[in-house]
């Protein structure tokens, strides 16, 4: 990768952290003339532990719940500086930041129609506090607060479809990427920043983002896990230009080529208790069945 | 000279702001402050001021992006009260923090359970240790006047910390009075433009709100601790700054017929020329009462008043808050800035006025009768007393 890198090696993030390497090739795709807000969570605990910074662009965190709303207060205050123009504003947060506390602040910046990019990073659960449960948690995933038991067999409830909710806010563009296809992120990065230079309102890109620690998985193999994901159903590619969803360019394997879901729960520690209920592995399976067949697929 | 008009409280804030020429306005309405960002869009409306509002969703929201506007290099003002303070509370500890210079107009409500809209101090006491200014006026005239210095004050690089301007719900937010608008050149002279220390750049990249382990974070919360006793030497500069200009004199803390007091009542906001009146009419009795107005609550003016203390018997401490298991908040501050005089005079705390309920003459009279008392005791007995209290409706229970 090239020399000018803008998210530099020496911080604190875990090895294997898919939203390190998530990161670092959305600012390669945004350049210099970026500036990010940044949500409370790892991604702020291991990159900037004063006096030392991984960043290379203007950064600023202020909280958990506001990237969004901290991100709306650069990008007005810049309009009105006369400094906006040529500048990307992103907005970096987690799961936790997103679909459950930062979520009020993130559908008022959609509202308001700025022109940022706003990027979660989703490790279906609450890493930075030690792998609690979340609105991200896929069902039956075992967390520090959906402990698999003798009763209860990991989180109870679906994973709350945040891209399709942000994208019912009619915005300029919402697409879903990993880092198992870089080229598909960058592209999508790509055009969300271009829309938002185009005045045309909000971006979003939702990052699926695996997590060695709380997925319990050998750390090399986040990229596999992030394309096994793609493979299975689990997580669907797409992207939606505009608010209307026949738009929607979906990318999904055909049911004949999709792998068992089930290949993707051996993998990782937060499903290993699945492999002995053929019931929920038979459940997960028939949904992501119906799902991918509801997009054609 | 300025033009004299006939205003509500929070159009003297809202036209304080205009003449700051603020860059942004991050707001959420909330009874008794709406007429704020109301004002604004109607300025911004006609052209009249070149700003952004940016209306949020909530007032977290609305002091987060005032933090990012603020850290970007923007003159950042907002109005709130009460509940909403509360909801931006996260915020103000993190806009201090980060040394932004925001400045917020706070219409003093009382707090929820039970929901009431109407005076008292209990929304800004509760955040007196965010880290933030606070200045209290008495009338629309200090509301607007405090607004312009807090500005000059906060953004002071000696200083830079975020300031709240208190004014009483309804008392002043809702009331009209004559004053004196500054014309904009004079502004101009008295206020320029922000010069942010650092900002948001993509030419000088930075990291702002970096994670501060325990190698630094207590010299951080040092630094603040001397920016905060940088700032009573920059208000007083501010405010002779002020008078030479406008003809309007503050003092951190104000006295009336003090000299020869044996009681002197402590007041801070509207009830403060009430307590003058009051002093008025009790020193015709030949009772020998003073008053004295705290304006400056954050940075505490120790050194006034240990001097004002010098001069009485018994400090009659209003406070229209309470904490709740100890006493009101100014009697606490007061009773630490007196600790160690070696002479000090008995300290009475009388809360009162909580959630709108009027402060009148009859009241004066009876915190003047347990002052009094108490000089003749020469020992205080019960240090806190509810004043005005509807007995009726406690007894027997609810």
């Amino acid at each position: 990768m090239a020399s000018d890198e803008l998210f530099v090696s020496g911080h604190r993030g875990c090895a294997g952290c898919g939203m390190a390497t998530a990161v670092r090739m959305i600012l390669q795709e945004a350049g210099p003339n970026t500036i990010v807000a940044n949500a409370t969570g790892c991604l702020e605990v291991m990159t900037t532990g004063y006096p030392e910074t991984a960043w290379k662009v203007p950064w600023i965190h202020a909280a958990f719940e506001n990237a969004a709303a901290v991100a709306s207060g650069v990008d007005v205050a810049l309009k009105k500086l006369g400094k906006r123009e040529g500048v990307n504003i992103l907005a970096f947060a987690g799961d936790g930041g997103t679909f459950d506390i930062g979520f009020q602040a993130l559908s008022g910046m959609l509202e308001r129609g700025h022109n940022i990019t706003y990027v979660v990073f989703d490790n279906e659960a609450y890493m930075n506090t030690g792998i609690q449960r979340c609105s991200s948690t896929p069902p039956y995933a075992s967390t520090t607060t959906s402990p698999a038991g003798k009763v209860i067999p990991g989180k109870q409830g679906r994973k709350k479809p945040i891209a399709n909710i942000v994208a019912a806010h009619d915005i300029a563009y919402t697409a879903t990427a990993t880092i198992a296809y870089p080229a598909d992120l960058k592209k999508k990065v790509k055009k969300a920043l271009e829309l938002n230079a185009q005045g045309k309102g909000p971006a979003f890109i939702h990052v699926f983002s695996p997590c060695p620690t709380g997925w319990r998985y050998p750390s090399e193999m986040t990229v596999e896990l992030s394309r096994m994901a793609v493979e299975t159903g689990i997580f669907v590619l797409w992207e939606q230009e505009g608010p209307d969803i026949s738009n929607r360019k979906v990318s999904c394997p055909p049911k004949e080529k999709r792998k068992p879901v089930e290949e993707y729960f051996k993998l990782q520690g937060r499903f290993r208790h699945l492999l002995k209920m053929p019931d929920k592995i038979a459940e997960i399976q028939k949904e992501v069945d119906e799902k991918c067949a509801k997009l054609g697929f | 000279m300025g033009v004299k008009q006939v205003v509500k409280g929070n159009f003297a804030t809202a036209v304080a702001a205009k003449l700051a020429r603020v860059d942004v306005v991050p707001a959420y309405p909330i009874t008794p402050s709406t007429l704020f960002p109301e004002q604004i869009s109607q300025y911004i409306a006609n052209g009249e001021m070149d700003a952004e509002l940016l209306l949020t969703e909530s007032e977290h929201s609305a002091m987060s992006a005032a933090i990012g506007a603020s850290a970007a290099g923007a003159r950042v003002a907002t109005a709130t009260a009460s509940q909403g303070l509360k909801l931006m509370s996260e915020m103000l500890f993190i806009a201090s923090g980060m040394r932004l210079p925001i400045v917020a107009a706070i219409g003093n409500r009382a707090l929820s359970a039970p929901i009431n809209i109407w005076c008292d101090h209990s929304d800004t006491m509760a955040e007196r240790d965010s880290g933030w200014m606070q200045f209290y006026a008495e009338n629309n005239q200090a509301a607007l006047d405090l607004m312009l210095m807090a500005f000059k004050i906060a953004e002071d690089h000696r200083v830079l910390l975020p300031a709240m301007v208190g004014l009483d719900a309804f008392v002043l937010t809702h009331t009209m009075e004559g004053v004196d608008v500054p014309l904009q050149e004079e502004v101009d002279e008295f206020l320029p433009q922000y010069k942010p220390l650092y900002t948001l750049d993509v030419k000088n990249p930075m990291t702002f709100g970096s994670f501060g382990t325990p190698a630094h974070y207590m010299e951080f919360k040092y630094q603040q601790w001397e920016a905060m006793n940088n700032a009573r030497k920059v208000i007083d500069e501010v405010f002779k700054e002020f008078e030479e200009k406008f003809g309007r004199k503050y003092e951190q803390v104000s006295e009336y017929r003090t000299d020869d007091a044996d009681i002197i009542f402590i007041t801070m906001g509207s009830v403060s020329g009430t307590a003058r009146a009051a002093v008025d009419r009790l020193r015709e009795k030949g009772i020998k009462v003073g008053a004295a107005k705290i304006v400056v609550f954050r940075p505490f003016p120790h050194e006034r008043i240990r001097e004002i203390a010098k001069k009485a018997k018994v400090l009659a401490i209003l406070d229209r808050a309470v904490s709740f298991g100890m006493s009101g908040p100014v009697f606490a501050d007061i009773s630490g800035s007196l600790i160690n005089e070696e002479k000090r005079p008995m300290l009475l705390d009388f809360i009162i006025g909580l959630g709108g309920r009027d402060i009148t003459f009859r009241d004066f009279d009876e915190m003047t009768e347990i002052s009094m008392k108490t000089l003749e005791a020469g020992k205080v007995e019960e240090p806190v007393h509810w004043i005005n209290l509807r007995k009726e409706l406690l007894e027997g229970g609810a």
